[in-house]
């Protein structure tokens, strides 16, 4: 019989350029902090799944299993790595669901991390750029924000949608991040103020566009009869779900959609027996804002192509109907790739238990992430529930 | 009769005005560009070099020849600005423009008659029929030391010719050429910019051999200047040409329509094949071309050329010179210095 | 072993100066660059090599401003996703053209560019680029 899944733990290191942390130092950090919140003992942990794009170009590890196993001082357990470029830490997420839900193991602790600020910033460009189809697209120019470039550019020209539209999911994902001690930026912005940022790939600027970050997050999920030993708040993954697209962004049907969000979040919705109407707060990937325009249409939030008006609704902010990206998304909490995905999941359990003070959304029982690897060839989906 | 079945040319977009260049040395520009001949001249963008200029020139070529680029027997590529000190450019021409695996190549370097060398060679092996159809070519991303007066000639271009002996555009009727060890110009390997013997090389460098080579091949036809409607010299400069068709006796009118230089700068190995392509672009049938090129170190090569009714149906498949002349956008010395990589970024 | 990057390059240099891809005969889809099997129709599918004939429009683009280091001196840049005639999309800059006179829907042809350079003494890497039509392209405008 398959087993029911819980989050019992959550950790975060710091997001941001933390200088001074190795990273060792913030993966056992986050994975630390998630342990003490579990109250499980280093002895319950019976396997380890990281979620970790590019260790190996971003600082020259790899092997990050062991690597933690052994910082944790967690013994012979079973340890290992997941890839899907940004969704890395989704598919850390999943892997242990699906370990776990098959009864093969009990209780596992699940890290995401990248030490991104320790390359200079045109080979962390380059790494970044290997998330793309590199051979047919960043060999030839195209950066990463030049691809997300490409969308936002097409849907503005199918759909109306404003330079205002992108800044003005800035805004609000910093106004929410002012809240959330980990963010990498703690402050709100202006709208001129990311409106008269500088271009980085037109229409997109640098205030539309995620960081380079530090960081990691950890969770430790179990088998719902364990979760009872160690706390009455148990959130549970009522779905995971993930789907796949073309590597490269010129093969996609339709480049202002993301197919694989689509599928991935409609199977998710299904399989947890839900509407978008019963999800309370949702944590979807704006790497780059136009991120969030599209992946708010593709989940069902909006219209096709009204992803952007939306925004003059204030329906996406925290206190409206569909709240997105409440800890301030990977714009404003900082964008430590593989720990994105696993970072997103602790944010909303924070948000089920009712600890997510100031950016807290009232009495949000279902919870929805999205964690996009590349420009949209991997969407992995998860729906938690308390 | 061995001639040319088509041929192309391709000049980058960007240009330098003379004054320009002046400017950023102290020299009263217009007096530099008068006393030159040169008003303004090519550069390539930084994305292009020999082997691109000379893949696009190709391409033009093949297509005015309306030949399968699979019957090119050899492709000969001369320029002394080959992006690879070692490895040919001509493979990579090959490759662009769709030949065969199954033909000859390689890179040849004569200071700026290399290209022309590159057409005699094809005219011999397809004589001999060692091949049906040779492409020559002479392109270069010429350098001049910043400051230096190289710096204000020297351009970007090039010229492809397809030679073969089918239905010829234009018939070349004979070639001869003069060569002697005369070191007006060079450059030493691993050096970035050439050096050159200032006034050493006018006189006893281009003068006499180019006026070498021409006497030589009116000897050998037995004709003179009389027979000829439009004379192409290789163009250093405005002034050397226009200087040598005085010394031949040439009329003013028979050169004018080759002078390209006063546009678009010394493209080289490029230059005298470029000038004989806008004549190309506009003689008639049966009109008679002569040409000279002049390579440094140093030597020439005569060509005696009859435009034939076949190049009527040829014309208006690929863009002209003039066509590349009037495409141009300015660029300022800052943004020069940053395309030719003399700021060492 | 070889030298690091070459023979990445060299095995796709066909597709990389000509545009060549393929042509699936059973659903007639064109493929650039050439798949190894047809997506859509996979087992079923016939590919043949295609060369395409570097046509197309410009389907959406961005100037790059933060460009890489081996872009610097192109900054800033077009990049574009060009739907070729064939009805494939593939990702190109866009040469001989100011930015701002970009637009989707603007006609294009492939050109052939230096695309890259691994380092100042190693391999230059060559491929198509895409340009407006115009008269030096033999196109009316």
């Amino acid at each position: 019989m398959k087993k029911r899944v819980a989050i019992v733990g959550v950790g975060m290191s710091k997001f941001g350029e933390l200088w001074d942390k190795s990273l060792r130092d913030i993966t056992l950090e986050a994975g630390m902090y998630a342990i003490f919140d579990s109250q499980v003992s280093g002895k319950d942990i019976d396997a380890i799944c990281i979620g970790n794009m590019s260790a190996g170009r971003f600082t020259g590890q790899e092997h990050l299993g062991a690597l933690a196993a052994d910082m944790g001082g967690l013994g012979h357990i079973p340890a290992y790595s997941v890839e899907a470029a940004c969704a890395s830490g989704g598919a850390a997420v999943r892997q242990a669901y699906m370990a776990i839900r098959s009864g093969e193991h009990d209780l596992m602790l699940v890290l995401g991390c990248e030490k991104m600020s320790d390359v200079n910033q045109s080979e962390a460009m380059r790494t970044v750029g290997v998330a793309s189809d590199w051979e047919w697209e960043g060999l030839f120019g195209a950066t990463f924000p030049a691809l997300y470039a490409f969308m936002a550019r097409r849907h503005m020209y199918e759909y109306g949608t404003t330079e205002k539209h992108l800044a003005q999911v800035t805004v609000k994902n910093h106004k929410n991040a002012e809240h959330n001690p980990w963010a990498q930026f703690q402050k709100a912005v202006p709208l001129e103020v990311v409106m008269s940022s500088g271009m980085i790939a037109d229409p997109i600027r640098i205030l539309h566009s995620s960081p380079i970050s530090d960081g990691a997050a950890g969770l430790i999920m179990c088998s719902e009869e364990k979760a009872k030993q160690f706390t009455d708040t148990p959130v549970y993954i009522e779905a995971s779900t993930q789907a796949s697209d073309t590597l490269a962004l010129h093969d996609r049907r339709d480049i202002c959609t993301m197919d694989a969000a689509v599928v991935s979040s409609r199977d998710a919705l299904k399989k947890a027996g839900l509407t978008v109407d019963d999800i309370d707060v949702f944590e979807l990937h704006d790497s780059f804002t136009i991120g969030e325009i599209i992946l708010t249409e593709d989940v069902g939030l909006a219209q096709k192509g009204q992803g952007g008006r939306i925004l003059d609704e204030g329906i996406t902010e925290i206190g409206g109907k569909y709240p997105v990206n409440p800890s301030g998304g990977l714009k404003a909490r900082g964008h430590p790739i593989g720990a994105t995905g696993v970072a997103q999941i602790a944010e909303l359990v924070l948000q089920l238990r009712g600890d997510a003070e100031g950016r807290q959304v009232d009495g949000a029982e279902q919870a929805m992430a999205v964690n996009i690897g590349g420009t949209g060839a991997t969407s992995i989906v998860h729906v938690l529930g308390r | 009769m061995v001639g040319i079945i088509g041929y192309g040319v391709y000049i980058p977009r960007y240009r330098i005005k003379t004054v320009d260049i002046a400017d950023v040395w102290g020299d009263d520009g217009e007096a530099v560009a008068q006393g030159l001949g040169v008003f303004e001249k090519s550069l390539p963008g930084p994305d292009e070099d020999v082997a691109t200029i000379s893949a696009e020139a190709a391409r033009n070529a093949v297509k005015y020849a309306k030949i399968d680029p699979k019957e090119i027997g050899a492709v000969y590529i001369g320029s002394e600005s080959h992006p690879y000190a070692v490895k040919p450019t001509g493979t990579i021409v090959a490759e662009a423009i769709g030949c065969s695996e199954n033909m000859t190549c390689a890179d040849f370097e004569f200071a700026c008659k290399a290209g022309t060398a590159a057409v005699q060679t094809c005219m011999g092996l397809v004589t001999s029929k060692m091949v049906k159809y040779g492409l020559a070519i002479g392109a270069d991303t010429a350098q001049g030391r910043p400051g230096d007066a190289l710096e204000y000639s020297a351009a970007a271009g090039g010229a492809a010719y397809v030679i073969g002996e089918e239905d010829p555009v234009a018939t070349i009727e004979a070639t001869s050429s003069v060569t002697t060890d005369t070191p007006d110009f060079w450059r030493r390997e691993g050096e970035d910019f050439p050096s050159h013997g200032a006034r050493f090389t006018g006189e006893p460098a281009y003068f006499r051999h180019v006026e070498q080579g021409a006497t030589n091949l009116f000897k050998k036809m037995g004709t003179s200047v009389d027979d000829y409607d439009y004379f192409v010299f290789h163009m250093p400069n405005g002034k050397f040409p226009v200087a040598m068709g005085k010394v031949l006796g040439v009329p003013k009118e028979k050169l004018e329509d080759s002078l390209v230089v006063r546009h678009i700068g010394n493209t080289y190995s490029g230059s005298s094949m470029v000038g004989l392509a806008r004549v190309l672009d506009i003689a008639k049938p049966g009109s008679r071309i002569f040409m000279v090129s002049y390579g440094s170190g140093a030597g020439s090569d005569a060509f005696s050329i009859r435009v034939e009714d076949e190049i009527q149906s040829h014309r208006g498949e690929v863009p002209t010179v003039d066509d590349y002349i009037a495409r141009k956008t300015y660029v300022s010395y800052s943004v020069y210095a940053k395309y030719r990589r003399t700021i060492k970024a | 072993m070889a030298e690091h990057g070459v023979a990445q390059i060299w095995r796709k240099i066909k597709s990389m100066y000509n545009i060549i891809g393929n042509h699936c005969t059973t659903c007639n889809t064109y493929y650039f660059p050439p798949r190894p099997v047809c997506p859509k129709c996979r087992r079923k599918g016939h590919l043949e090599d295609y060369k395409f004939k570097g046509l197309g429009t410009i389907h959406t683009f961005a100037i790059v401003r933060q460009v890489p280091e081996d872009f610097k001196t192109q900054a800033p840049y077009v990049m574009a996703q060009v739907e070729l005639d064939e009805g494939t999309r593939l990702t190109a800059q866009i040469v001989n053209c100011d930015a701002e006179d970009v637009s989707i829907g603007m006609r294009v042809r492939a050109c052939f560019r230096k695309i890259t350079e691994f380092g100042h003494g190693g391999l230059i890497v060559y491929g198509y680029k895409f340009e407006p039509t115009m008269k030096v392209t033999g196109h009316k405008r």
